[in-house]
């Protein structure tokens, strides 16, 4: 299929096809505004390190490395911010979920949609640049919507993992291919849908199919070339440190999927990526042990991939509680931690200098753990394994919170996160490994007497764990959160609402209705002096901006 | 057709349309693990129905009859209904033939021999439907009858008897069925509200939408309600249904039959 036809049809901007045209002495005018803009220049590694010294670019998943998802943007704030008012709305004709965290370069925002859509923005109009779809065969397995979580950028391109287990890198001024390379055979249940992560010269990218039985990884690749660098297998094989935590063959199986962008501290020159489920992800009879390094936080040296340290939230998990929340790099009193809001309701603050846990605070409504080990760790009670007949716990399979992207805010001190509190009745069967098919281990389901589930945004101070200001949303959201110097945080909510509240109490102070539901997260940027606050719903990506 | 198509395949069903593994206790079994995986989010744990899913123990369904439909369906799906064809649900390559025909096996061993036909008199139960037992001042079935509950002209196709009357008997026991959004049985959960406006005027009702800034509202007379809430004086919401709770006093057995065989009647349609 040649390039054009993979392009998204219909909505080609016609003034792009003269572009071409231009030539000349015109030609080297607009050269010579773009370069006094800023506009085009090389995304270097050295700029994703000081991303903090420009505040009006966005250019990781998270907005920095540290995985903070705070904008030093101040412009929007707590006494203007309900004249916010919508400045564009772009439509991805896509159908299904948006999990995209845009990216914002230089006046230009890159994004994505189902079935791996990628498109390049006019950040001020919404107009496109480029647009991309990669063409897909009709027999992937993604496990849950065929979405993607976004883009990373490097140099002078951006970076697409897909449904079907490519690795592309795409020329970020026109959205032509660079290179495409296969990192698994998707017909095993193996995809990308996280955004992946620009370290170095290196694009890190971490697997999904826990629901296949996949051996998870973590791969790296040349961001020039495409040439796989390292690869870090989740489940360490025979020989290996691990090997000894899976019963029998199990670990070819395992899972521990890497689906959500991990973080990076430039310091020490750390990767710190989370994994998901074990597999199969309801049943643990048949892979008796810890399932190392499932549900872990793993700590990786950025040039080699090698393990430094790790963490395991939830050992033996079978519940299906991925740990691949963000872990989120915060240095407070000296210290220099990590603090994770964990799908399994529990809010884990870690020594990042040596992996060791310092604290574990339930932030939600949790029924699987009373007590902790020698180490502090949260351990499942007797009883909390799911059975044949089934029985509640809580959290529910889909977690206290799940994907969405939190946020910290150095100015409140305070770690943002969307949480629910929904149980749900786990059984379990016996299910024989069947390649390419999904591999549960039998299945979950939200319990009756749990309704009407409760849907949250929780404010929960570091130091303590403590839940220092929660807002109940009328329904769970699947929307990350932002929050800005303004004094803001901004979320979205499962009835479409994009919602400002202030970042101290918690109190809405701005929302608009954007027809559609939430599962992105929130970015802000800043073009021309004016900060923008972007967000993606329904099919939809809008940005908001004073009038 | 649908023999010819099934009789390429390895798995071939008999002449008589029966599963091949009908009655076979080890495959009924493994189905009941198929089943929990890949159809009980909308069917229901033990197939006795979900929110839009149907209960699967009623002897007589709308759109099978032998084990061979059974398996046209679960491989095709169900045009114009929330029933999707076999590995479409957006997880992957689906079930195999066999698998299919364990979960067929489990179905049967699970079906309610009785005839689900309801003793009573369909009749005289749609006299009492439109009548003295009320129901129609609230629900429809048809195009006839009123739009504050539950239009419930499908309701006789997927429920059984026992879970119609359950809801009549304890309408609070629970509002809407199905748990998540893709599985509900209606649009709308039936919470009973109270507001207060500001101006002091009271509104009784049922939600019909809501988010976290406004509330769309139905009175007991159909008037529909648009309010902000921060606008308004107080903002009640419960989950003790607007039904109000028929028991035998109110509505004897042997009426309450007689709307059941009504429903059922309109719903097998």
């Amino acid at each position: 299929m040649n390039r054009l036809n993979r392009r998204h049809r219909g909505e080609w901007p016609r003034r792009a096809r003269s572009l071409p045209l231009l030539t000349g002495a015109l030609a080297i005018l607009f050269a010579y505004m773009a370069i006094a803009d800023g506009a085009h220049a090389q995304v270097t590694f050295d700029r994703l390190v000081n991303s903090a010294k420009e505040p009006q670019n966005w250019m990781t998943y998270s907005g920095d490395y540290l995985g903070r998802r705070f904008s030093a943007l101040d412009q929007v704030n707590t006494t203007n911010v309900r004249t916010l008012t919508a400045k564009w709305v772009y439509q991805t004709a896509a159908t299904g979920k948006l999990e995209t965290s845009p990216l914002l370069v230089d006046g230009i925002l890159y994004a994505t949609a189902q079935d791996n859509r990628a498109f390049a923005l006019d950040a001020r109009t919404g107009r496109p640049i480029w647009m991309f779809q990669h063409p897909l065969p009709g027999d992937i397995r993604p496990c849950c919507g065929r979405v993607n979580r976004g883009l990373a950028i490097l140099g002078d391109k951006v970076f697409l993992g897909t449904l079907d287990a490519h690795v592309i890198a795409l020329d970020a001024k026109t959205g032509n291919v660079v290179w495409d390379v296969v990192a698994a055979d998707y017909r095993t249940g193996h995809s990308f849908t996280v955004a992946p992560l620009a370290v170095k010269d290196l694009v890190v990218i971490g697997v999904s199919g826990g629901e296949y039985g996949v051996r998870g990884f973590i791969d790296a690749y040349d961001a020039a070339t495409g040439k796989l660098r390292w690869r870090f297998y989740t489940v360490p094989g025979p020989g290996e440190p691990g090997n000894d935590t899976w019963e029998g063959d199990s670990w070819k199986v395992g899972g521990a999927p890497a689906w959500n962008t991990g973080t990076y501290d430039a310091v020490t020159n750390q990767i710190f990526w989370p994994t998901g489920n074990p597999a199969p992800s309801n049943r643990g009879e048949g892979r008796a042990g810890d399932n190392l390094y499932s549900n872990t936080l793993l700590a990786l040296n950025a040039n080699t991939g090698k393990l430094n340290w790790h963490f395991q939230f939830t050992k033996h998990d079978e519940h299906d509680w991925d740990a691949t929340q963000v872990p989120v790099i915060i240095d407070t009193g000296g210290k220099h931690l990590i603090a994770q809001a964990n799908r399994n309701g529990f809010f884990y603050v870690i020594d990042r200098t040596n992996g060791k846990l310092l604290s574990a605070n339930a932030y939600g409504k949790i029924t699987w753990s009373d007590e902790k080990d020698a180490e502090g760790r949260p351990v499942a009670n007797q009883n909390a394994s799911p059975t044949l007949e089934g029985h509640t716990v809580c959290p529910g399979a889909l977690g206290t919170t799940n994907f969405m992207a939190p946020t910290y805010d150095p100015q409140t001190g305070l770690f943002y996160v969307t949480a629910r509190d929904q149980c749900d009745i786990f059984s379990t069967a016996p299910q024989p490994y069947e390649a390419g098919h999904a591999y549960y281990g039998s299945a979950y389901f939200p319990s009756e007497e749990a309704k009407p589930y409760h849907g949250f945004l929780k404010a929960i101070d570091p130091a303590t764990g403590q839940v220092k200001w929660k807002f109940e949303h009328t329904s769970p959201t699947w929307s990350g959160v932002l929050s800005t110097a303004g004094g803001l945080v901004f979320t979205g909510d499962a009835e479409g609402n994009f919602i400002a509240m202030d970042a101290a109490v918690g109190k809405p102070l701005w929302h608009f209705q954007m027809g559609g539901a939430v599962y992105a997260p929130p970015i802000a940027f800043a073009v021309d002096g004016k900060e923008y606050v972007a967000i993606a719903a329904g099919s939809a990506v809008y940005a908001f901006g004073l009038p | 057709m649908i023999v010819a198509a099934l009789v390429s395949s390895a798995f071939a069903f008999a002449a008589d349309d029966r599963n091949p593994m009908a009655g076979d206790p080890q495959a009924a079994k493994a189905g009941e693990y198929q089943f929990r995986i890949n159809c009980a989010l909308c069917h229901g744990l033990g197939a006795r129905g979900g929110g839009r899913g149907p209960d699967l123990t009623r002897a007589q369904k709308k759109h099978t009859h032998s084990d061979a439909e059974m398996f046209q369906v679960i491989s095709n799906g169900i045009a114009g209904t929330a029933m999707p064809a076999n590995g479409t649900n957006g997880q992957g390559v689906g079930m195999t033939d066999e698998e299919i025909g364990q979960i067929i096996a489990y179905i049967r061993s699970q079906e309610v021999k009785a005839s689900s036909q309801a003793v009573g008199n369909a009749a005289r139960g749609k006299e009492l439907f439109y009548g003295d037992g009320n129901c129609s001042l609230c629900h429809m079935v048809a195009g006839k009858g009123g739009r504050l509950g539950p239009e419930l002209t499908s309701v006789g196709g997927s429920r059984t008897p026992e879970a119609i009357i359950d809801s009549v008997r304890n309408p609070s026991r629970r509002l809407a069925w199905g748990l998540t959004e893709g599985t509900k049985e209606f649009p709308q959960e039936y919470e009973s509200v109270k507001v207060i406006t500001a101006d002091g005027k009271e509104i009784n009702g049922v939600t019909l939408n809501e988010d976290s800034f406004t509330v769309q509202i139905m009175d007991r007379s159909e008037q529909i309600y648009l309010l902000e809430k921060n606008k308004l004086r107080s903002f009640q919401k419960s989950r003790e249904s607007t039904m109000p709770k028929y028991n035998a006093d109110t509505l004897s057995d042997r009426d309450l039959n007689d709307i059941v065989a009504y429903l059922i009647s309109v719903g097998a349609k």
